[in-house]
């Protein structure tokens, strides 16, 4: 392997300031987050999510409440969007490149007073385990919503906008079930692995979500790029830009 | 590398050296500066090779500090081209174009590329030892399944890069707020240790500061021994502290049925 460097500064109180490409990173982290995030946002509020018989994963749940002119998009977003603030893996993203706290190792900080996740507003990333709780059940949901998209009228079949749903709903469960929280809940947090059938049994969990969990990052990416994709089809659907191909029995 | 190569670097015959232009930081805490030198190379040195060569044909007061030059002493951390290494596991040809070696960055400066690392040494004292029980006399019979996630943590040569490369403490230089990954990487062993009894959750939240650390990932990245700093010694230690301190659910049912006793391996 050949590793290409530039031309570092002479001194040594500029050492953080050289690093080649270390802007690569966080550039990625800012352009492709705020993509997702705007256009969550306007899927969002389109109010519409339904092509039958896909249901777009910004509005599962589909919850609707008469009488509010709320997208029903909008009653579950907190539930994603709190589970992957509080991720892991998106800390590290975005501490990262929207607050460069480090932009990259061993580049220097942003100036400024420094408390971690010690005080508020990052202090609350310590409930990450309850937004797993919900996601969890929202995860139910969406493999409901997957099975539920090879039924034609009460007839099996297979189409594009199915095999779509269903692999974004084992991205998403590739992604949720590797989760840092859930790998200490089900067994990090025991010492004696040994010391009952429960805490064997536990280790056994805690090794399964292991091997989901040294991927995570990549879950993560994946599964986010994925609930886009799946909503632009649907949303192609709906709009009558084309139909979607499909083999029913 | 040989010794003898490096003694008489342009008799090496068919391998024989081309030279490499290296950038060295000479100086002490007052003032320093970048020195240049053109350093034979051959195939398979490394840049503690090159500093060798500098002390015996250039600069014979270069300092460097280093012992076993096989990665397991973990003394000859320095920062290659901005990037902490170990230079006697860096490779002159894997990298291209000039390169640069300055000392580490995190610690105070003695001389060239020596650092003063004391300060690790005295965070290690402010942890409490590995504490069996009083009453369970070894020898211990413990399961392969209990103690196969610790065998990582040993792994560690306590070279510092990744208290080096941590921002908290070379950029934030909050050094009276958090230990450190290698100390993390210490207290994980020992909290995770099935014939550990004491709890540590409150010195880890508390003196070793590990809400401080927000996740980059730096200390992983750069451990010369592949130890999963983060993913395996410090977020679950994080958990651990939120167990203890930031679940209402957990709190309550401690509150109802009392703190459950650690279960541990029984003796022999």
């Amino acid at each position: 392997m050949t590793v290409e460097v530039g031309r570092p500064p002479a001194l040594r109180s500029q050492l953080n300031l050289w690093k080649p490409l270390w802007w690569a990173y966080p550039t990625w982290v800012v352009t492709a987050l705020s993509a997702f995030g705007i256009y969550a946002f306007f899927a969002m509020i389109q109010k519409a999510g339904f092509a039958y018989p896909y249901l777009s994963p910004f509005y599962s749940p589909h919850i609707v409440i008469s009488g509010l002119p709320i997208s029903p998009a909008f009653y579950v977003a907190w539930v994603p969007l709190g589970f992957r603030l509080t991720c892991y893996y998106y800390r590290k993203a975005y501490f990262r490149s929207f607050l460069w706290e480090p932009p990259a190792c061993a580049v220097a900080d942003r100036p400024g007073r420094y408390t971690g996740e010690t005080r508020l507003p990052f202090v609350l990333n310590n409930f990450h385990r309850y937004f797993l709780y919900v996601t969890l059940v929202v995860l139910g949901f969406l493999w409901y919503d997957a099975i539920r998209a090879f039924d034609f009228h009460g007839h099996f079949g297979i189409g594009v906008g199915s095999g779509i749903m269903l692999l974004n709903v084992v991205l998403l469960s590739g992604y949720t079930l590797g989760c840092h929280a859930l790998r200490s809940l089900v067994g990090g947090g025991i010492d004696c692995y040994s010391c009952s059938l429960a805490a064997q049994g536990r280790h056994r969990a805690w090794s399964g979500v292991s091997l989901l969990n040294n991927r995570h990052a990549l879950w993560a990416w994946a599964s986010m790029f994925s609930v886009a994709i799946t909503d632009i089809y649907i949303r192609f659907l709906i709009h009558g830009v084309f139909a979607d191909p499909r083999w029913v029995s | 590398m040989t010794q003898a190569a490096l003694e008489s670097p342009a008799e090496g015959g068919e391998t024989a050296a081309t030279s490499r232009r290296f950038l060295v930081y000479r100086g002490d805490s007052n003032d320093g500066q970048m020195v240049e030198y053109s350093v034979p190379t051959l195939e398979g040195m490394v840049v503690l090779d090159a500093m060798h060569w500098i002390q015996a044909h250039v600069d014979g007061d270069l300092a460097v500090r280093w012992n076993c030059k096989a990665a397991k002493c973990g003394s000859c951390s320095a920062e290659v081209n901005g990037t902490p290494r170990l230079m006697c596991k860096t490779r002159v040809d894997v990298i291209v174009g000039d390169i640069w070696v300055q000392p580490m960055k995190a610690f105070p400066l003695i001389k060239d590329l020596v650092t003063d690392v004391q300060w690790n040494y005295e965070v290690n004292r402010e942890i409490p030892p590995f504490t069996p029980p009083a009453d369970v006399p070894s020898p211990w019979r413990v399961q392969q399944q209990d103690v196969e996630r610790l065998f990582e943590f040993r792994k560690c040569i306590e070279c510092f890069l990744c208290q080096d490369v941590c921002h908290i403490l070379r950029d934030k230089n909050e050094k009276a707020r958090y230990y450190g990954p290698r100390f993390m990487v210490r207290q994980a062993y020992l909290d995770m240790h099935p014939m550990d009894v004491r709890d540590r959750t409150g010195q880890i939240k508390d003196e070793s500061g590990i809400g401080m650390c927000n996740i980059t990932k730096c200390c992983t990245d750069v451990c010369p021994e592949h130890i999963h700093i983060t993913d395996n010694a410090i977020i679950p230690l994080k958990e651990r502290v939120v167990d203890e301190y930031f679940d209402p659910l957990l709190w309550a049912a401690r509150r109802i049925r009392g703190r459950r006793q650690k279960k541990r391996p029984s003796s022999r």
